[in-house]
């Protein structure tokens, strides 16, 4: 589908970039339609990240003023985190030392609090897996392969942390923590990137597979 | 037949590529008979400087700008008024295809670069722009895809290239939503009789869908490596 496509006809329900024109249902992206009984739904392969409710994202400390961090999330928008949401409801400005807690340059796994049309998206911490980052390699991927790269119920990246021993962490907006042994690293920095290059293919899971079954035997 | 041995109402050779500008959001470059055009999508992105922010909405910046060389004498690189023009009719035939109120408080940059300039230039930037806009993945209602018309010795014909447009008594760049049926750009230069103009604007709209095909091709290519394979994975995810 490209935009202007016209994916389906008839009573649907819709999803994201779809729009319905008359009884027509088209698509505003490229991307791989699904018409099922759920719905009309469009996969986009291309796009930017737009910060949703209840994202788990991970961001990079920007910069700090007064009342909480500035944290880019990888989109045209900046994430806020405000200092009330670490801190707690007592939290001053006069008494507590923002940059003790986070500092210009921390790494960050957050939520996605609140987010609309006219305010930047406001993020929170609260909740396990959280929280700063400590160590592990940065790799970005487009926004709209993450799904592809979790596969259904995470079959995808336990198959890869299991097989290359490393503990990686996915933010919707495409950004990804691995940990780990190095070797480790590499193999998966190599499987994310062929992810994000091959998304779309029907034998990705085969694929991505044979290699880290190949590489652990040969090992 | 015309100087280059076209038919009346034939397109010069038109080439499409999608997708070739690692650093841009997205990109198309187009070959229109001796055009050479790169079109360059960046954004959505802050808007700097922040009083030029549209609350509600993306700010839609095109420049058109043509390369020193594009040209048999040297152009001067600094915009001139005629590109300071088309850049403003180019942001406005792509307006209505781009859902700018999916992106409030952002500027979307789209970059039209002609390396080499022949004639129809504008509707073939626009052509290159929408597919750029595309493969960056912003929200479209439709493609924008134009083509050009114009009078020769009274007689209508399609794409004119340079030397037409300058010995021929009109020009006519038209720019069109091909699904929408909608017309985003129209200017005219010459004389018209009623007719002629009528010949010129319907053809012009006939061979802009004509471009519309090679678009698709274009951009299915890159995504999809060929339309048959599209089909047939958006069955196996069905």
């Amino acid at each position: 589908m490209i935009p202007g496509d016209v994916i389906a006809r008839g009573n649907h329900r819709y999803g994201s970039y779809i729009e319905k024109r008359g009884d027509e249902y088209v698509a505003l992206r490229v991307g791989l339609a699904e018409v099922s009984h759920e719905g009309v739904k469009l996969n986009p392969l291309t796009g930017p990240y737009l910060p949703r409710a209840d994202d788990q994202v991970i961001g990079k400390v920007v910069d700090i003023n007064g009342f909480g961090w500035v944290i880019d999330i990888n989109s045209c928008f900046d994430g806020f985190l405000p200092a009330s949401f670490v801190f707690g409801r007592e939290f001053s400005p006069a008494t507590h030392d923002l940059s003790s807690k986070f500092r210009v340059g921390d790494v960050l796994g957050a939520r996605i609090e609140s987010f609309d049309r006219s305010r930047d998206p406001q993020l929170s911490i609260r909740g396990e897996g959280y929280g700063k980052i400590a160590e592990g390699e940065i790799i970005k991927i487009s926004p709209t392969k993450v799904p592809r790269l979790i596969g259904r119920r995470g079959s995808m990246i336990n198959l890869i942390s299991e097989r290359t021993g490393c503990d990686v962490q996915v933010g919707q907006n495409g950004v990804i923590v691995v940990v780990g042994p190095s070797e480790g690293i590499v193999k998966t920095a190599n499987v994310i990137k062929m992810i994000d290059k091959e998304a779309h293919g029907a034998t990705l899971m085969a694929k991505v597979d044979a290699y880290l079954g190949g590489s652990n035997t040969g090992s | 037949m015309r100087l280059d041995g076209r038919k009346w109402d034939e397109l010069r050779p038109i080439s499409l590529e999608v997708g070739l500008l690692k650093n841009a959001d997205g990109s198309a470059y187009i070959q229109w008979g001796k055009n050479k055009i790169m079109a360059a999508v960046y954004g959505p992105k802050e808007v700097h400087p922040k009083h030029q922010v549209l609350p509600d909405r993306a700010l839609l910046r095109t420049r058109y700008h043509m390369a020193p060389f594009s040209v048999d004498e040297r152009k001067n690189p600094a915009p001139s008024r005629r590109e300071i023009e088309i850049s403003k009719v180019i942001r406005e035939a792509l307006i209505p295809a781009v859902i700018v109120e999916d992106y409030p408080r952002t500027a979307i940059e789209v970059w039209v670069e002609v390396l080499q300039s022949d004639g129809g230039s504008r509707v073939a930037g626009i052509t290159a722009a929408s597919l750029a806009l595309a493969d960056a993945g912003i929200n479209m209602r439709d493609l924008v895809v134009g083509c050009s018309c114009g009078i020769i010795n009274s007689q209508v014909v399609a794409d004119l290239d340079d030397t037409e447009d300058k010995e021929g008594s009109g020009d006519m760049p038209v720019a069109i939503m091909p699904n929408l049926n909608l017309v985003t750009l129209l200017q005219v230069d010459g004389i018209y009789t009623r007719e002629n103009f009528q010949k010129a604007f319907e053809l012009a709209i006939a061979k802009g869908k004509e471009v519309y095909a090679m678009q698709r091709e274009a951009l299915t290519k890159k995504f999809f490596g060929g339309e048959a394979s599209s089909v047939m994975e958006e069955e196996e995810s069905a």
